[in-house]
């Protein structure tokens, strides 16, 4: 009798137990599902909004776009004082931001002793990577703009951005420097190598495809940001061209472009999006669009680098 | 490393070429600490422009004004300086953003680090760090000009600059900043405790919410405070699609302004160097940048506790 029942309580146990792991199974692939879907999300906004970008601003998709200044009348403005301006930033940026963000890169990684300053330096680093953009843009309009009078210029926006991309191009470094083996400096060392002779002829040589990774995201950023350029009060009408960096007579080289009024593409973009005017909102489209393709494709080329390094080196 | 003891008579060829060698490693180690120092000069810079202007601003307003203060109109002829209006804008398209983020950035990290197969990840991961590069003017044309008209599909009263669409646009920027932060702290939590989890019976699900998650805990709250920093931080998007009118709500369908939305549209204007305005950006900056450092450092400290455990 005790045993028919015991029977029975196992066998309802059986198929409560063998329920529960159907249930569990199910809840297993429920969430494999909703975890899709979360990811998907990221990447639907972003073909919506490609998508929609391009919707709005095809009709301007033309040369005049590119080749005209900006206008009252939004069919006849165009984009050339922006992406001009756009360049010649990049270039101060670049300029200021790649070499003094791998130089601090290679001391704190190779030269720097484990000590409070290099803490201080390491700690100042992260601080920064977190601080918002548009702080820099305060930053730059008491220093640049009024403490060192540079005004509200090329080299001004160029020297902002360079600092903003500084912790981006620093934490490449390291990162890629430290993945080189301490093997590869013994040996260099090992036949009489200096420090110096070790970093520029192996470190660096084999830690550039990171670096340039690093570079490349940091200068995708640059295109982008608009908020610490707009700080410096740089939202004004530009249907002009800076001089050109480079002329026709000895010195060849001109550096009056630095210190000239200008626009970046982001601003272009902010102008004619905060307009009520919705023909202007049609070339802000066209101009969203095309900064999209510009940064989505050097992060696209990053990343790219990124992988063929990880695939291929090893150590 | 060796300093220069080079015997002053009688020098050799290769002595001499040793000291110029030594002299030369030494300026170049000098000049590659002036790099890295460039980095405490910014964050120095920063908190000095900051102060320093600042100092300016609260000579004629005071503290008290500043912080209890319900109206921010620095521009208008009877000028009120409170903050508070700012500050409540800027917590709630950023609370919008984190209801948005969290749950949706946990689940993908949760999925991308238990589930999804080592195929899956490659292809996803490169996805949402395009995603990160997106220039956050782009989203803010997305808020204004897509979000914001289908808001107002389903609710008819929602005014064209409001801080529902600039927050939850918000939100699906900061998704892939939780999402890989999270996920590194998941991937971090040691296989055994998961083998362990599975011998005793356990599906994958129960493991990730029973066991990782568990474990990662303090690197998944440190994502959600790092992505609160960001949100605060956030211009753009709130300056084009939440308005630039200060106003002390915390409901989501108003318009209002944020700190930073407050700081574009000053300096969109004309305003004259030093006058209360222009100071006025500065205080709202250091109020901004006081948040932001805040929640990166309780975020760094929680991020750094869990990486001790293992």
């Amino acid at each position: 009798m005790a045993n028919t029942q015991m029977q029975a309580s196992v066998l309802t146990n059986l198929t409560e137990v063998r329920a529960m792991i159907k249930r569990h199974k199910r809840n297993d692939i429920i969430f494999a599902v909703i975890g899709l879907i979360a990811l998907m999300i990221g990447l639907l906004t972003l073909l919506t909004l490609f998508i929609d970008l391009v919707r709005n601003g095809y009709p301007r998709f033309n040369a005049e776009f590119f080749m005209n200044f900006p206008s009252r009348r939004a069919g006849s403005a165009g984009l050339l004082s922006a992406w001009v301006g756009s360049i010649l930033v990049l270039l101060v940026t670049f300029i200021t931001a790649v070499p003094m963000g791998i130089g601090a890169g290679l001391y704190l990684e190779e030269y720097a002793a484990k000590n409070w300053f290099s803490d201080l330096i390491e700690i100042n680093v992260s601080n920064l990577a977190g601080v918002p953009s548009i702080i820099y843009g305060l930053l730059a309009l008491g220093l640049f703009v009024y403490g060192l009078d540079l005004g509200q210029s090329i080299l001004t926006a160029g020297l902002t951005l360079g600092l903003l991309i500084l912790p981006i191009v620093i934490v490449s470094t390291r990162e890629s420097i430290r993945a080189i083996p301490v093997a590869i400096r013994e040996a260099a060392y090992a036949v009489g190598a200096t420090k110096w002779q070790v970093v520029k002829d192996h470190v660096v040589k084999y830690s550039q495809g990171g670096i340039l990774t690093g570079v490349i995201i940091g200068m995708s950023r640059a295109i982008g940001e608009t908020a610490p350029i707009i700080t410096i009060g740089a939202l004004t009408f530009i249907a002009f061209l800076p001089p050109s960096p480079v002329t026709e007579v000895a010195p060849y080289i001109n550096f009056e472009w630095l210190s000239s009024g200008f626009t970046v593409l982001p601003i272009q973009m902010f102008n004619w999006l905060s307009r009520p005017d919705h023909a202007f909102h049609i070339n802000a489209a066209a101009t969203g669009a095309i900064i999209i393709v510009v940064t989505l494709l050097m992060n696209g080329t990053a990343i790219w680098l990124r992988y063929r390094i990880r695939k291929n080196i090893k150590w | 490393m060796t300093a220069i003891y080079a015997p002053a008579l009688n020098i050799s060829p290769r002595l001499a070429k040793n000291v110029r060698r030594n002299v030369k490693e030494r300026v170049i180690e000098f000049i590659l600490m002036l790099a890295a120092l460039s980095a405490t000069f910014t964050t120095f810079a920063i908190v000095a422009i900051l102060v320093y202007e600042s100092l300016g601003f609260f000579k004629t307003v005071s503290l008290v004004e500043f912080f209890t203060g319900t109206e921010w109109t620095p521009l208008f002829e009877d000028a009120h300086y409170g903050i508070m209006p700012l500050i409540a804008g800027t917590l709630t398209t950023s609370a919008v953003a984190l209801l948005v983020a969290v749950p949706i950035g946990t689940i993908a990290a949760i999925y991308l680090s238990e589930f999804a197969s080592h195929k899956v990840r490659e292809i996803v991961k490169p996805i949402l760090e395009l995603l990160v590069g997106v220039p956050t003017v782009v989203f803010g044309f997305f808020a204004l000009l897509f979000v914001t008209p289908l808001l107002q599909k389903i609710y008819p009263d929602l005014p064209g600059f409001n801080m529902l669409s600039a927050g939850i646009v918000m939100g699906v920027m900061i998704i892939p900043y939780i999402a890989s932060v999270a996920e590194d702290a998941m991937r971090a939590v040691p296989m055994s405790m998961r083998e362990g989890s599975y011998a005793m019976g356990a599906t994958r699900f129960q493991t990730a919410l029973r066991v990782v998650t568990p474990a990662a805990i303090s690197g998944i709250v440190a994502a959600y405070i790092l992505a609160i920093s960001r949100a605060v931080g956030e211009t753009m998007v709130v300056a084009v699609a939440a308005g630039q009118q200060p106003n002390l709500t915390f409901n989501p369908v108003d318009s209002a302004a944020t700190i930073t939305a407050y700081i574009v549209q000053v300096a969109m204007g004309d305003l004259p160097h030093g006058s209360v305005g222009y100071q006025s950006i500065f205080a709202a900056g250091l109020v901004l940048f006081a948040m932001t450092l805040i929640f990166n450092i309780i975020g760094h400290i929680v991020r750094k506790k869990y990486r001790e455990q293992y």
